[in-house]
């Protein structure tokens, strides 16, 4: 266990370390569909506190970035980790680390469809 | 006779696949550190900065996992000396039903630290019985995370982190219901 703990802190360490911030909000283009799928891409391939997702997504909602890609992007931030697939597949299998990533990217354009929707209801 | 020597025979084949299967994660492991490790000494042959700061972020991380890993592998030994895989049937496993969920959701939620951090606990899980839904609903329950909560009120009203707290606990009873079907 100790050998893939250490290669995903170091993986991850030195993608943090590569990326600014600021990368993201180059990404939007201020279409929500494409947004969205952008956001929950994003989100998949970030790691890190889910805390530097809140704000990275509440400095790009301030930008002007649409909600629902913003929701994708935090909700795909903390579940879908393709840094962490490979550790993933290997400990509880390969299907299910390939299948789970795909359909919590999935369920992350779905879910920010459906909170914008029931905050434009209620 | 022939019913005992069958059981012998069945019982060495899985004593067997499970030590290929173990000998196969080592591997792996040991690949995947060598590709990091390769990576890190072609960066720091012409990014030399770049690699030390980012050495400086993975002791900070390091030490803050360390922690964690430790009451990880304290919930290990635990479940190892406590829960016998009868009881993980009954409590997580094909029979579990409602109970299941709700067991598999509120331990999601409460908890902490990495996801790569419970891989281990999971995998021990599930070879005591426990379900492949009940794993998946768990880990998508690690998107709601109670002491961020404020946080999440504070950039985008209460509202919204109530609605996708909700969201976030039924799509993981899909997930884990799909995940039983198809892997």
């Amino acid at each position: 266990m100790l050998p893939i703990l250490l290669s995903i802190l170091l993986l991850i360490s030195l993608y943090v370390t590569i990326i600014p911030k600021s990368f993201y909000s180059k990404f939007f283009t201020k279409n929500s569909i494409i947004d969205s799928v952008l956001g929950a891409s994003l989100g998949s391939i970030s790691t890190g506190h889910p805390v530097t997702s809140y704000i990275i997504g509440g400095e790009l909602v301030k930008a002007g970035i649409s909600l629902i890609s913003v929701i994708a992007f935090i909700l795909s931030w903390v579940t879908v980790g393709i840094i962490q697939l490979p550790a993933e597949c290997y400990f509880l299998g390969k299907s299910f680390g390939i299948v789970r990533n795909i359909l919590s990217f999935l369920f992350a354009i779905v879910i920010s469809v459906l909170v914008v929707l029931t905050l434009k209801i209620i | 006779m022939f019913v005992s020597v069958r059981l012998e025979a069945g019982r060495f084949r899985m004593t067997e696949s499970r030590n290929t299967y173990m000998k196969k994660r080592k591997i792996f492991g040991l690949i995947l550190f060598c590709f990091t490790f390769f990576i890190y000494i072609i960066l720091f042959s012409f990014k030399r900065d770049l690699i030390i700061s980012s050495l400086q972020y993975f002791m900070h991380i390091f030490v803050k996992v360390f922690y964690i890993t430790l009451i990880v592998f304290i919930f290990i030994f635990l479940t190892n000396l406590f829960l016998k895989p009868k009881s993980i049937a009954k409590h997580l496993g094909k029979k579990s039903g409602l109970k299941g969920w709700i067991i598999a959701i509120i331990s999601g939620i409460i908890s902490m630290g990495s996801i790569y951090l419970w891989y281990p606990l999971l995998t021990e899980l599930k070879e005591k019985g426990m379900r492949k839904g009940l794993i998946a609903a768990f880990l998508y329950n690690r998107a709601v995370k109670i002491p961020l909560l404020p946080l999440m009120v504070y950039y985008f009203g209460w509202l919204f982190a109530l609605s996708l707290t909700l969201y976030t606990i039924i799509f993981s009873v899909f997930m884990g219901i799909i995940i039983e079907r198809t892997s």
